[in-house]
């Protein structure tokens, strides 16, 4: 991807809960590629909407929103999942892991799904050693953890299992929904090291979303979303 | 190690292994008793059905048609009345019969059936598709304390080409009731049929006259022993009467008439059966019985996919997070659907798997009970054709089913994105 391109382009974007008056409404808002980005705001206000529209899971209502060169209005709901599996890689708050699988099941998991991603590895072989990589990149270093089901590891190790598994392929773009809310201050800072050395060693774009003020700091940019959703009412947000 | 759909679906059911597991062995419960219905009644008509060929007509005392042809062929329940020697001969001279074998049952050794009878039985007696019967050692009987085994007889009590035995009077030996003065000899053993033959003990018939000299009272007089076995060489030993008579005809066209004549004799009646025809009442008689049989296993089969259904839909709400999770990560409606149709499609086939393997195990048990209770087996029920059309139905069903339950979780999919608040 080019580096002067935008990875999420956002113009007069709206969307609302069915039955609901609009959560979201965005102007103009855009995340250059390879920035790491912060968005701010408090539980319920629209952010994981907004997360959910930009992956592709939500379909816009109003407005365009291009994600990876891809204008998302224009693409059926099975070429935004195509484009999802492909390009994006995506952190949960907790609990993100599929329970019955193996950490290294968990982390090959997108590759399942995305031809672009296996394509990048020349051999089955290079796919398990790049995820012990990553693995090992994150923190998580002992081989033996690579076939323990993920329910057996601590919520630190599931997070950094959660971030290989988003990084694995190398997607343009790392979403992660508040991922270091379960951790302690520390481990929180370390993590989010640990996240933007990865993504811009692959030059993947990063969007991190919190409610952690003190969490702006570390990254190229930060905005809290009510500066950019001209919403008047934000209730039953998702 | 990267996992298919079909990875997927197999690692989620280990993940709810105890539900899994119920719903599995519920299916596996109905196949078998479809199955274990099934294979039964195929089973058992096949068997009845081998059991006598070549044997025009069988003629008896005055009884029901398949009393007699129960009685006479296998052995099952006792006959009301006896047709006598004189009568015997009398049919056995007619013009139009090329043979006739009498039969006489009513005592036993050890559980198995004595069938006394003379040569024309072993020459004429045909099974199967006009298979005749066989030895496997030794030859036919020619002394009057000489025995020929069926093959299971043999074969489970671990007799030989000389063993001595000894009979007992009636069905059930009781120590009493054993004819241990007159001992008999094995001099044949024949080869398998898989008819009651295997299971019965054949003497000549003057060797069950000889047997029974000194119990006309229907138990030992306390002189019998007095009469030696040499003195009872020198007796008549011709029977009083005969269970029942098995006829070939002359000519196989002159069936019905020859049925009729025997059956319309007012002197000392008889009833003259055609065997197939009998079976074939046989089976109209138990005809709706084994359909509603039938019926209700495939009730129960519905019960056991029903289970796939409940435990699928209980399960869907605590696995949103699940779908969601594999939403972020690239699958599709699509694959969710594939993933939820796979889990029902496995929990089906192994299910119905299941049952198969089970309905074998069932029929290794009952097999015995079935040889001890009726004197017949469960044979040729191997898993086949209907077991390979069972476990592929019931898959297809479950695949089926499952669009339910997959359809319900791709909408709840679809509409939680990717943020499940539960």
């Amino acid at each position: 991807m080019n580096s002067n391109a935008m990875t999420i382009k956002i113009s007069d974007l709206e969307y609302a809960w069915p039955n609901q008056s609009p959560l979201l409404r965005l102007n103009a808002f855009s995340v250059a590629a390879g920035e790491s980005f912060c968005l701010l705001g408090p539980s319920g206000s629209g952010k994981s909407t907004l997360l959910s529209l930009i992956a592709g899971v939500l379909a816009p209502q109003k407005g365009q929103l291009e994600v990876c060169g891809k204008s998302l209005e224009t693409l059926s709901g099975r070429e935004r999942d195509q484009l999802r599996a492909d390009h994006i890689g995506i952190i949960f708050q907790m609990f993100n892991l599929v329970p019955y699988l193996s950490v290294l099941q968990n982390v090959l998991l997108p590759c399942r799904f995305s031809q672009r991603r296996r394509s990048r590895f020349e051999r089955p072989q290079d796919m398990i050693e790049d995820a012990e990589r990553l693995l090992r990149q994150l923190g998580l270093e002992d081989p033996a953890l690579l076939s323990r089901p993920v329910r057996d590891l601590s919520v630190g190790q599931q997070q950094r299992v959660a971030a290989a598994r988003a990084m694995i392929g190398a997607p343009d773009l790392i979403i992660a929904d508040e991922p270091t809310s379960a951790l302690d201050r520390d481990n929180r800072n370390r993590f989010v090291s640990l996240l933007q050395d990865e993504a811009k060693t692959s030059g993947a774009t990063l969007l991190f979303v919190t409610h952690d003020q003190d969490l702006a700091g570390l990254f190229d940019r930060s905005v809290t979303l009510d500066e950019i959703n001209h919403t008047t009412t934000q209730s039953g947000a998702a | 190690m990267e996992t298919s759909i079909l990875g997927l679906a197999a690692a989620s059911l280990r993940n709810r292994l105890v539900s899994a597991t119920l719903t599995i062995l519920a299916i596996a419960l109905s196949v078998t008793l479809f199955l274990g219905v099934e294979k039964s009644r195929t089973a058992i008509r096949t068997s009845f059905d081998n059991t006598i060929s070549g044997t025009e007509l069988i003629v008896g005392a005055p009884t029901g048609a398949t009393n007699l042809l129960l009685h006479a062929v296998f052995h099952i329940g006792t006959p009301q009345a006896e047709l006598s020697w004189a009568r015997y001969q009398d049919i056995a001279a007619r013009p139009d019969i090329a043979w006739a074998a009498p039969v006489i049952l009513g005592d036993s050794h050890r559980g198995f059936d004595v069938l006394a009878t003379d040569q024309t039985y072993f020459d004429h007696y045909q099974f199967g598709r006009d298979r005749s019967l066989e030895f496997a050692s030794g030859a036919a009987v020619s002394d009057i304390f000489d025995a020929v085994l069926g093959a299971k007889v043999a074969a489970e009590l671990g007799y030989d080409i000389g063993t001595p035995l000894i009979l007992s009077h009636g069905l059930e030996s009781t120590g009493h009731t054993d004819h241990d003065d007159r001992p008999f000899k094995v001099v044949g053993i024949l080869k398998p049929t898989g008819t009651p033959v295997d299971r019965t003990v054949h003497i000549g018939l003057e060797g069950l006259t000889a047997m029974h000299v000194g119990w006309e009272t229907g138990s030992r007089h306390h002189l019998a022993h007095s009469i030696t076995n040499e003195m009872i060489r020198s007796f008549d030993l011709t029977p009083d009467s005969v269970t029942a008579i098995f006829i070939g005809l002359k000519d196989k066209t002159t069936i019905l008439q020859t049925r009729r004549a025997l059956n319309t004799q007012r002197a000392e009646p008889v009833t003259a059966i055609i065997p197939g025809q009998a079976l074939a009442q046989l089976w109209d008689l138990v005809g709706t019985f084994e359909r509603l049989l039938i019926g209700v296993s495939i009730f129960v089969i519905a019960v056991g996919m029903t289970s796939i259904l409940t435990s699928m839909l209980s399960s869907l709400n605590e696995r949103r997070r699940e779908m969601s999770v594999l939403r972020a990560v690239g699958a599709g409606p699509r694959h969710i659907l594939m993933l939820l149709v796979s889990e029902c499609g496995l929990l089906g086939l192994i299910g119905a798997s299941t049952g198969v393997a089970l309905t074998q195990i069932l029929i290794l048990i009952i097999n015995p009970v079935l040889i001890a209770t009726l004197g017949m087996e469960l044979t040729g029920t191997a898993p086949g054709v209907t077991d390979f059309l069972t476990i592929v139905s019931v898959s297809v069903l479950a695949l089926i089913i499952g669009l339910w339950p997959a359809w319900t979780a791709t909408r709840n999919s679809i509409g939680d994105g990717l943020a499940v608040k539960l």
